[in-house]
């Protein structure tokens, strides 16, 4: 089986082919160009380097939120796009899991964190069973202080990543009692081996969507959707007092 | 040798219309699919680009997907796929540029990346198969209102602009005042066609040293001053008279300045695009104007006045023609000028 894998959640881009057992190729950029502009030059470059036709592929495994708006878009639109244009299925992976599989296999559990603004880190607790992941707590948009209350809750050691790290550190080491350690650099961010290689487990699992179904997981309503919905509570509110 | 007809698929997503369309050689419309999400952007009183990008996600596979059924095509008859890269919502325009490439990419078609006002004027193509260049057209809608020399195909010059709101933005704004709601440009038609356009003397404003440019935000003021000064005297107010005395203001500077550029410039054609262009009294104003100039005049229908996907395949194959290309690396451009190309 051969899975095109793609994440622009966050401030990474990210291409990558996984045939099989094997990473043919993976390609991340961690920089400030926008990813409208690199990502589909970064796939065209792999699957020109591995000579893919991309007609031989089983499906496009993409990260599907949560993340920056904007950047779950480019990617879905993309993966959509080629899924229509390709008639391949789609595999939705949740940004977290996706992360969470750079870690594949590992005793520990492991916790990734990304800044979602606002005082809140999206965020889940995931372990292994061998190489196949579960997940603990499923995704969330939440305060650090309530992820780590969990963790210390767990009662078990952490592997941390994710660019929600370096923005709390001071208050996770502050905090967590248990023990953890942070993962370095080349597994730190989100890897589309990582998305493509845990869309084979839901590939297995039959977890598959159509390109024309597909649409990101943000997690969090937009603004005018919100500050609507508070307008609305607080209206119910002064009716009953 | 037969000359062989291109077929492109183009994609629009600039701001609250999802569309997709393919056209044939330019003018001939084989499908114009649009799935609008007005009634969403009505509980917020305008469009939430948020929102709007996030509905453009959820749509755009299925539009296309339709557009290409009710046009009889599959992917090996499309000769190029054009897409509008910009002006608009960068969030929403970045739902079909990714798309438009991604699919572009793996059928390995050429990809044109098309200024939305462009195919606004490239809608009135469609219908009138004889229009060419050179001609002058009056682009207005919620977002733009622009006077422009087409010189050529894909070549244009824009002879006068609005200075603050767009002639659509200011529809909103009086329609809201004047409690009729979002979109306010038909309501406003509408609720006119029981008033009198004389009842009330709005000012038009002019732009000192730039005869051809627009200004529609005193106007707005002085409709909600009017609309002040009646409530502190305890008057009476006819919304229907401010709708249709506003309405008279609007289109007598428009046509006024159309006018005046065919007169300096010598065309003896004019077209008139975008949303606005559906208004039936400036239509009429302008159909008039032009019979006393004795040249011909233009509009689209209402379904191509609107955002849709046909005009921006009518504006693609005249790129395509001019040999434009766009690459992988094609972005969303928000503040587009009009008449600018994409250097990647």
């Amino acid at each position: 089986m051969k899975i095109l894998g793609i994440d622009s959640s966050g401030l990474v881009a990210s291409a990558a082919v996984v045939s099989d057992g094997q990473l043919l190729a993976e390609y991340s950029v961690n920089y400030k160009k926008t990813h409208s502009q690199t990502l589909l030059p970064m796939i065209d470059e792999i699957v020109s380097m591995i000579e893919l036709d991309l007609d031989t592929i089983d499906a496009i495994a993409v990260a599907a939120g949560p993340g920056s708006f904007t950047g779950l878009r480019i990617g879905s639109a993309t993966a959509k796009g080629l899924g229509m244009a390709l008639n391949k299925p789609l595999i939705e992976i949740p940004t977290l899991e996706g992360l969470a599989y750079n870690l594949c296999p590992s005793k520990a559990l492991v916790c990734p964190m990304m800044d979602a603004r606002r005082n809140q880190v999206y965020t889940g607790i995931y372990r292994f069973q061998g190489t196949t992941l579960e997940v603990v707590e499923g995704q969330m948009a939440v305060s650090v202080t309530e992820v780590i209350e969990k963790l210390n809750a767990l009662g078990k050691e952490v592997l941390l990543l994710g660019d929600g790290i370096p923005v709390y550190q001071k208050f996770i080491e502050e905090s967590l009692k248990v023990p953890y350690l942070i993962v370095p650099a080349q597994n730190s961010r989100q890897r589309a081996g990582s998305v493509a290689a845990l869309g084979l487990q839901y590939a297995k699992e039959g977890k598959m969507v159509s390109a024309a179904e597909h649409q990101p997981d943000y997690l969090r309503l937009s603004q005018a959707e919100r500050e609507l919905a508070e307008k609305k509570e607080r209206e119910a509110c002064s009716q009953k007092n | 040798m037969e000359k062989k007809d291109v077929l492109i698929l183009a994609i629009e997503s600039s701001c609250d219309e999802t569309a997709a369309a393919v056209v044939k050689n330019g003018r001939e419309v084989l499908s114009n699919v649009i799935s609008s999400q007005i009634d969403l952007h009505k509980l917020y009183g305008g469009v939430v680009p948020e929102i709007a990008s996030r509905k453009h996600i959820e749509k755009i596979n299925q539009v296309i997907e339709e557009a290409m059924q009710q046009a009889e095509v599959n992917w090996d008859d499309l000769d190029a796929i054009g897409v509008t890269y910009g002006p608009g919502l960068v969030g929403a325009l970045l739902v079909g540029v990714s798309a438009a490439k991604a699919i572009a990419y793996a059928r390995k078609l050429p990809l044109v990346g098309v200024h939305h006002i462009e195919g606004h004027i490239s809608a009135n193509y469609i219908e009138n198969k004889e229009l060419e260049p050179p001609f002058a057209c009056l682009v207005v809608s919620g977002g733009h209102t622009h006077l422009v020399k087409v010189e050529d195909y894909g070549k244009y010059r824009i002879i006068g602009k609005t200075r603050d709101d767009a002639a659509g933005e200011a529809f909103d704004k009086v329609a809201r005042s004047i409690g009729l709601g979002y979109p306010g440009g038909p309501k406003i038609d509408r609720l006119s066609k029981e008033g009198d356009a004389s009842a009330i003397q709005f000012p038009k404003a002019k732009v000192a040293d730039a005869p051809y440019d627009f200004s529609f935000s005193g106007l707005k003021s002085a409709v909600l001053n009017y609309l002040n000064g009646c409530k502190m005297k305890g008057e009476e107010i006819n919304p229907a008279d401010v709708a249709a005395s506003f309405q008279k203001a609007v289109t007598d500077v428009l046509v006024e300045h159309a006018m005046m550029a065919v007169r300096e410039y010598g065309f003896d054609k004019l077209a008139i695009a975008g949303g606005v262009a559906s208004n039936s009294t400036l239509r009429n104003a302008m159909e008039e104007a032009c019979k006393k100039e004795g040249i011909s005049f233009y509009h689209p229908s209402p379904i191509l006045c609107t955002d849709n996907a046909a005009m921006i395949g009518a504006a693609a194959y005249y790129e395509y023609i001019n040999g434009v290309r766009h690459g992988l690396d094609l972005n969303a451009i928000p503040n587009l000028k009009l008449g600018e190309r994409y250097e990647g």
